[in-house]
């Protein structure tokens, strides 16, 4: 196949918009943490820009996508981006460079580990998630990475359709979360003394270009700059509304129609509506950013309020429950009219696919909870995963970072 | 010479300064301050739930003025912070041994 100009230009500017996520995650994360956190939390996150942005050209995108060991995980072949060069590769988007589609992927893989750290926010050893990142990348994320979209990955081989990562992202870092907020407690204070947003408008900022950088993940995953692309936008930008829209009316009917659950409620739509993106029609974002909204509003009630569980910024509850509800969705929803590589769903009298869904769904969230605990686990008893009790009294910024996010007396 | 020291509503201070001014006290400082009285703080709601915060914004007035102005200024005061709900706030009368104009070196009252 020859390079299509086109497509290459599409997927070179989605991986763009993908990396902007990233930064845009770091603002959404950093004003919904209390003053003195706020620019460790961005750091977790934008760090990953320079962590997985390395790792990944180095060997990620090699176990990712290298040759195929079994189902399981890639070979070494891609190390140091060997063989990865202008022209198309064989197996995945023959139409732009190896190059363009490995870069897309690294942004994919970023935005993943720096989902992660929302739930340990305000408590964890910056050192101690370095590490944890390195090794959740090397044997979480690359593994499910190509059992779901790697060539012979043992869930792409059975069926399985996640067209933007549900399951590669969003369960992924969403269930990972809940095993690392398992190992490391609740933070100081939790839930007896409020923890205040510091910031309200730097999170609406943060999901106004998660938003925007969300066009790249999912239109850009058609890897193809057509109507595929075209369509999985529309999708993608409905849910995106419906869930912002469906959120404001359950915070307005609790008591008032919140900023901050507005935004939450888009953020819910779009992790939700990723995975289907390019296999449901565009009106189908509606039932799935309803269906999202409310999912995760409940979920999120039920465990922050009522079971007291310290997910600081609810990474389970928008991503983990989001990319569950969404794999679903896809097996219910899905259409082969929309795209003739996916197949029909649950509506269109498909019930197998959705069986196939619901075993990636159990088959991604047990491997990324087991080996998430274990990684974490390691960390804890070799170097500590919690900074001391003084170091979270004053705050992250300055005993991690030696830093503050607002300036001194005078102004 | 005493110390005004009003805290009072944050939507109430245009039209205090503008009364004291109107009857010629121009100095004043400002500053936010949080505080707690009966009013016990207010409701505040996350993405799910809510949270009660105990601490309200309001404004420090602080003025110094000649003994025999005290009662005068703290009407004025009084009559535009009042709304009559709880949360108006509280004024404090100190003693103030003395008062230095930094330009001029001119003490007490001829400073204030």
């Amino acid at each position: 196949m020859s390079v299509s100009s086109g497509d290459t230009a599409w997927l070179l500017v989605s991986s763009a918009l993908v990396m902007l996520m990233t930064p845009g995650l770091a603002l959404f994360y950093g004003g919904m943490v209390r003053r003195k956190n706020v620019l460790s939390t961005i750091m977790m996150s934008f760090v990953a820009l320079g962590l997985v942005g390395l790792l990944w050209v180095l060997y990620g995108y090699s176990l990712s996508f290298g040759s195929n060991q079994g189902g399981f995980i890639g070979g070494l072949d891609f190390v140091g981006l060997a063989g990865v060069g202008q022209e198309p590769s064989p197996l995945y988007a023959s139409t732009v460079p190896h190059l363009a589609f490995m870069i897309f992927q690294a942004m994919f893989a970023i935005i993943t580990v720096a989902l992660i750290t929302g739930a340990v926010v305000e408590r964890i050893k910056f050192g101690a998630l370095l590490i944890f990142s390195a090794l959740w990348l090397t044997l979480v994320y690359c593994p499910v990475a190509h059992w779901v979209w790697g060539s012979g990955g043992w869930l792409a081989q059975l069926g399985t359709l996640d067209f933007a990562g549900g399951s590669v992202v969003h369960i992924n870092a969403g269930v990972s979360s809940l095993a690392l907020v398992m190992l490391l407690g609740r933070r100081r204070g939790f839930p007896q003394e409020p923890m205040e947003p510091s910031n309200i408008p730097m999170v609406v900022l943060g999901a106004g270009l998660l938003w925007f950088g969300w066009f790249g993940f999912n239109a850009g995953s058609a890897l193809t700059s057509g109507g595929l692309a075209a369509s999985a936008f529309v999708a993608t930008n409905t849910a995106a509304a419906t869930g912002a829209f469906t959120w404001m009316i359950i915070s307005w009917v609790h008591r008032r129609p919140t900023i901050l659950g507005t935004v939450t409620g888009a953020i819910a739509g779009l992790a939700t509506i990723t995975p289907a993106a390019g296999f449901v029609t565009p009106l189908a974002g509606i039932p799935i950013g309803i269906a999202a909204a409310i999912t995760c509003y409940y979920v999120m009630l039920l465990l922050k309020t009522k079971l007291g569980f310290d997910d600081s910024l609810d990474v389970f509850a928008v991503h983990g429950i989001g990319g569950i509800l969404g794999m679903l969705a896809t097996g219910i929803f899905a259409s082969a009219a929309v795209n003739t590589a996916g197949a029909d769903g649950l509506l269109l009298g498909n019930g197998m696919q959705f069986l196939k869904q619901l075993l990636s769904v159990v088959a991604v969230g047990a491997y990324a909870f087991a080996v998430t605990w274990i990684l974490g686990k390691l960390v804890d008893v070799t170097i500590g995963l919690r900074v001391g009790q003084m170091e979270e009294t004053v705050g992250l910024d300055l005993s991690q970072h030696g830093e503050r996010a607002y300036g001194g007396l005078l102004r | 010479m005493k110390k005004i020291e009003a805290i009072i509503r944050e939507e109430r201070l245009e039209t205090v300064k503008k009364e004291l001014e109107d009857n010629s006290y121009f100095g004043m400082t400002v500053s936010e301050v949080s505080g707690r009285g009966r009013q016990k703080g207010i409701l505040l709601q996350w993405r799910v739930g809510e949270y009660r915060v105990d601490l309200l914004p309001k404004l420090k007035i602080e003025l110094v003025v000649l003994d025999e102005d005290v009662p005068t200024a703290i009407d004025i005061i009084v009559r535009n912070a009042r709304t009559g709900e709880i949360g108006d706030g509280k004024i404090f009368v100190l003693p103030v041994e003395g008062v230095v104009r930094v330009r001029t070196g001119d003490r007490d009252e001829k400073a204030i």
